[in-house]
């Protein structure tokens, strides 16, 4: 039986996932450590909505510039083979189909697909949305990262979302420290364990009719 | 063509007036024409419409025009940072107005004021908060939002280089709304670090031609990088 998997586990399966040659937006937070996976046989060219594909590691020292940023306002660096574009051409590439994965966090995810990301609905919280739902509904594939379940030991992967939804029916794979989903029309596929989970307990745990894709 | 090159930001500012819709570009810090907003605020127009994609980051820039109170709204996409305090305590006391618009549907909303489109459908924000009381419509079996185009009086944006005709070139991600609020508004006024001669910018490179531009205003730049380039 294998362990649970760490944060760090989770962005290296993610990472392992993404086929060659893909064009890729990474979310701020852990899906933003995906890249540190990303291996050069990979040929991943990642975009990241402020304006720029060909993006590189972080900066540091000497190289940060503040002109060179990511959507998490990091410094970063630029790759050979880079480019620079404005907003309505960045978003152009997610709209019309252009990026083939957005990796994504998450409060919750719908067996139909759903994703909430950006608000959590209380009524004092200052609503911002950034670039999350034109992500959504822009990639081709979004891969989610997430725990499982919330503090309190609830699913986060449910029937229905209950937090504000950030776009319909657009998540195909979430990725937990338990368990991977895949998700096809409502269809919702394990393909991985790990740890102690089994598809009976995490059946109970979601309320999902979960199918059965581990090959062991 | 009369050249567009100002002597200072408070001459190129001078008839931004009070009720003003001003579009500022920059995505945080990069790209956002800190110099031209201190003369915003020195201007003392009130109750302006701001759109920018943030409300503002530290202690510059505009976040200090949001603390100046000039701010009747603002139209953006993503306000709450981590650096945002100046915005927090004007929005909590229910101090301004605040449209949020995601990021990809502020971008096109500008682009199609400028191109002349007087709205379009987009996928995005469907079936979301965001997207509630507006018309939608189902094209090819996909779910479509209608948005409107968002014009301004004003752009205020930062670029690399400009020669004498308003012909623009940026640099790096500091580009982002530049070239989408250049067409966007009434009088466009960019602040550049560097004014090259008519002639001096390669045709193949200008990213926003002359016509989009009315002034332009030389303000050094303090990023070392671009100093060594």
């Amino acid at each position: 039986m294998s362990e649970k998997l760490t944060r760090a586990q989770m962005a290296e399966r993610v990472a392992r996932d993404i086929p060659v040659g893909s064009f890729v937006n990474l979310g701020i937070g852990i899906p933003t450590s995906v890249s540190n996976y990303l291996t050069a046989e990979q040929e991943v060219t990642l975009h990241t909505e402020n304006g720029m594909l060909g993006m590189g590691p972080e900066a540091h020292g000497d190289e940060i510039d503040p002109d060179l940023i990511n959507a998490g306002k990091i410094a970063v660096t630029e790759l050979p083979g880079a480019s620079y574009f404005h907003h309505a051409d960045s978003f152009a590439m997610m709209r019309g189909g252009h990026l083939d994965i957005a990796v994504l966090g998450a409060f919750q995810v719908s067996a139909q697909g759903d994703l909430a990301n950006w608000h959590t609905g209380a009524k004092d919280a200052i609503p911002a949305v950034g670039g999350a739902m034109d992500l959504a509904v822009g990639a081709k594939d979004v891969f989610v990262i997430m725990e499982l379940t919330t503090k309190e030991g609830k699913s986060k992967l449910v029937q229905q979302v209950t937090y504000p939804v950030t776009g319909l029916g657009c998540v195909t794979r979430v990725y937990t420290e338990v368990a991977i989903f895949d998700l096809d029309h409502g269809h919702v596929t394990v393909t991985d364990l790990f740890g102690e989970a089994s598809l009976e307990s995490l059946r109970e745990l979601t309320g999902i009719a979960l199918l059965d894709g581990t090959e062991n | 063509m009369p050249s567009k090159i100002r002597d200072s930001i408070d001459e190129a500012l001078a008839d931004i007036n009070d009720g003003a819709t001003v579009m500022i570009g920059g995505f945080g810090l990069a790209g956002q024409p800190s110099e031209l907003i201190d003369g915003l605020i020195r201007r003392e127009a009130k109750n302006l419409t701001i759109v920018n994609n943030n409300a503002g980051n530290g202690d510059v820039g505009l976040a200090l025009l949001i603390k100046s109170g000039f701010v009747k709204k603002i139209i953006c996409s993503f306000p709450r940072q981590v650096d945002s305090h100046h915005f927090d305590e004007k929005y909590h006391a229910g101090e301004i107005e605040l449209e949020v618009v995601p990021q990809g549907n502020l971008a096109e909303r500008i682009r199609a004021a400028g191109a002349g489109i007087g709205g379009f459908f987009t996928p995005t924000g469907y079936g979301t908060l965001l997207a509630e009381g507006k018309e939608t419509r189902v094209i090819e079996g996909k779910n479509y939002v209608l948005e409107s185009p968002i014009h301004a009086d004003f752009a205020l944006i930062k670029a690399y280089k400009a020669d004498p005709l308003g012909n623009l070139v940026y640099r790096k991600t500091a580009r982002n709304f530049g070239p989408v609020m250049a067409t966007a508004a009434q009088t466009t006024i960019v602040q550049v670090s560097e004014v090259v001669e008519t002639g001096g910018l390669d045709p193949e490179s200008v990213i926003t031609p002359g016509i989009f531009v009315q002034r332009i205003v030389q303000v050094p730049s303090t990023n070392p990088k671009e100093q060594q380039a």
